[in-house]
């Protein structure tokens, strides 16, 4: 038998039929919110449809709930459309018979960071989402992508998608990283390398000993980010690291089904001498901590880089590209990153909101607070169990001292749909995922860094070098 | 779902690459449990001088008169003309909502993000990939000519410009069909329903895990 990408095991074994290489691909998983999901339930009742398969489904609100006091529940939503659509999802699972995670459950969180604190998500599964963040999951040896809600509503009614085979690309990164360097600078350096359409097309594996030594949380940032480079899907051979992270988790699978998906796990990785159509290969020792400068996650330099000048620009498009974004962003070519001071610090989102990123951030300013030009430090954590293991271990208590505000979990200023936003002309040092043009406020100015590099700029007042930050 | 099989149609250019979905839709608007009445706040931030919210009167507002869909020129466009990686970032498929609902039925690039292209399909919209080169003399065309227009034949899978040349695209087969007949996706999908119970049972017999 040839030799198979992950990717072509993961699709292939999901085929229910296939025709003209169009493919209806069987879905294992439906992560549901707020935002994309109410037209697919009311598509479903127009046409008195039924959910083909209500146990595939998870649904949580996140992207408008509030992070201040929740203490009057959905109601005490301050914003009235917000409200009606944190309400729709809650009638709407109620009617279905779907299992969600209310805004006050301890279980609430951004989806993609309770998917996989539940064991919802596992090895070898298919899993989607109304959300272009779905990548994050491929962590864990799944086929998982962000869908629009005509698909959504087509997997509620049908558990299947039609979908062409991708390409599947390889980004090998060897070596060791650097010390405080995180998965959140390869993806920004990947990013940087490919551009935000070289994944286009492809299915993105990331291998090679410095994606091994991750940790599940620092995988999940890592493949978080494949959808920036352009890839539907980033996915991660399974490995004693991701099995030891799904273990004893509440949808997990428990004794002798656990060792028999043990065993079928162990399966899900490329053979050797699997043909991929693009490789990409990085050097992890190379790798700097990143800072974005532009409105695109390609617009990206280590953080002893500078702004690049327009003579750097590839082309014409690009240099048109780069002059738009020093404006807006308030910027001039050659500025060192260093020197770039900010106005707000956002540690959240499903990039950068799991207990090993409050961690490592709590680690930096520890002891220190935040400088007097920073206006807003906000933790978001990822998920209420989040919240509550860092307040176990006194995460909250060091954050605050040091002038951090600690929030209720869910999207928050990733895309500010909710009252955390920045105003225009400000300036944040950002652990989400996009910097483009208004995505945390209207006019707001984003710099995309890991949580390190945030809490360190919290400190210092503008970007400094996690690596030699005391 | 709507069908889609020619439109002879005015162009209006967007010079810019990677225009992003956020910039399509702004966040704001993606409170609403509806699927209609996105058209007014489409490119909003660089649409009007205001700060939009969702429930505004948006023929009040004023409109940024340097932003290219608010000339004169170019009001009753159909086919929107612009650049590389066109409808990257978020999934929200309130994207093709927007520009479908402002007027849009096709969209001309040289390349376009993965889930919004596919989003476009579901609503009877035409995205279309030419070569960058063909997109360049497009951009040439449409700022030298008032009034504009191109003939789109997707039977034939030709763009035919006023002078009479054509540049021809590609589209997958099965999406073709369903666009060129209107079928909904979810109908087709239905008529598979025993295979797909099938597929379900031989996967449950193998993972049983993933059903419990």
């Amino acid at each position: 038998m040839a030799a198979k990408t992950l990717y072509d095991k993961l699709f292939d074994s999901h085929i229910v039929t296939e025709e003209n290489g169009t493919a209806l691909i069987y879905i294992d998983r439906h992560l549901v919110h707020e935002v994309t999901s109410p037209q697919a339930f009311e598509g479903l009742k127009l046409a008195n449809r039924k959910v083909w398969r209500v146990n595939s489904i998870l649904a949580v609100p996140d992207h408008n709930v509030p992070t201040t006091n929740r203490s009057t529940g959905v109601a005490g939503i301050a914003d009235s459309i917000s409200r009606l659509q944190v309400q729709t999802l809650d009638e709407n699972c109620a009617e279905y018979g779907v299992t969600e995670f209310k805004m006050n459950d301890v279980r609430q969180g951004i989806v993609h960071v309770i998917g996989p604190e539940q064991g919802a998500t596992l090895p070898g599964m298919t899993v989607v989402c109304g959300d272009s963040h779905t990548s994050t999951h491929g962590a864990f040896g799944a086929l998982a992508h962000g869908i629009g809600t005509s698909e959504v509503e087509h997997v509620l009614a049908t558990q299947c998608l039609v979908q062409k085979k991708s390409k599947a690309m390889l980004v090998r990164v060897e070596g060791t990283l650097q010390k405080g360097v995180t998965a959140k600078d390869i993806a920004l350096a990947v990013i940087g390398k490919t551009g935000t359409a070289g994944g286009t097309g492809y299915a993105i594996e990331f291998a090679g000993l410095a994606i091994r030594a991750l940790s599940m949380e620092g995988r999940m940032t890592l493949c978080n980010m494949a959808i920036e480079a352009g890839a539907r899907a980033g996915i991660i051979a399974v490995d004693d690291t991701t099995i030891n992270y799904i273990k004893g988790r509440p949808f997990a699978p428990k004794a002798a089904q656990w060792d028999a998906a043990v065993k079928y796990w162990r399966t899900l990785h490329s053979d050797v001498g699997a043909k991929f159509d693009a490789v990409v290969e990085l050097n992890a020792q190379d790798i700097q901590p990143q800072v974005t400068w532009g409105t695109s996650p390609e617009m990206v330099v280590g953080v002893d880089g500078k702004v690049p000048s327009l003579d750097m620009a590839k082309n014409e498009v690009q240099r048109a590209d780069w002059t738009r974004a020093y404006t807006y962003m308030g910027l001039q070519a050659n500025t060192p990153m260093s020197e770039i001071t900010i106005d707000k610090v956002f540690i959240g989102s499903c990039t950068n909101s799991r207990i090993e990123d409050l961690r490592a951030a709590s680690v930096v300013v520890k002891g220190k607070h935040i400088a007097p030009n920073v206006k807003l430090a906000l933790v978001v954590p990822g998920s209420g169990l989040v919240k509550a293991q860092a307040e176990q271990e006194g995460l909250d208590k060091i954050f605050i001292a040091a002038g951090f505000e600690w929030r209720e979990p869910g999207c928050s200023m990733c895309l500010a749909m909710n009252a955390d936003k920045l105003a225009p002309g400000e300036r944040c040092a950002s652990t989400s995922n996009r910097n483009f043009e208004g995505r945390q406020g209207q006019g707001g100015r984003t710099h995309l860094v890991s949580p390190q590099m945030a809490a360190a700029a919290a400190v210092a007042g503008h970007f400094v070098d996690v690596r030699t930050f005391s | 779902m709507q069908a889609f099989t020619r439109l002879n149609g005015l162009v209006a250019p967007l010079d810019r690459a990677n225009v992003d979905t956020d910039a399509i839709i702004p966040k704001q608007f993606l409170k609403s449990i509806k699927r209609s009445g996105f058209g007014p706040n489409a490119f909003d931030e660089w649409r009007y001088l205001d700060h939009g919210e969702p429930g505004m009167d948006n023929s009040k507002r004023k409109l940024n008169p340097d932003f290219v869909l608010n000339k004169p020129r170019y009001q009753g466009a159909s086919i929107l003309l612009t650049r590389e990686n066109f409808g990257c970032g978020s999934s929200r498929e309130h994207a093709p909502w927007a520009l479908e609902d402002f007027g849009f039925k096709v969209i001309v690039a040289s390349s376009f993000a993965d889930i919004f292209y596919n989003n476009c399909f579901k609503n009877g919209m035409l995205p279309i990939v030419l070569p960058a080169h063909a997109v360049d003399a497009l951009f040439d065309a449409v700022s030298g000519q008032v009034g504009y227009q191109l003939n789109i034949d997707l039977e034939k899978q030709i763009v035919m410009t006023p002078d009479g040349k054509t540049y021809t695209f590609e589209v997958d087969k099965v999406r073709k069909h369903n666009l060129l007949n209107g079928l909904d996706d979810i109908g087709l999908t239905m008529q598979q329903q025993n295979k797909i119970k099938a597929f379900e049972t031989k996967h449950k017999l193998a993972q049983p895990w993933l059903f419990s």
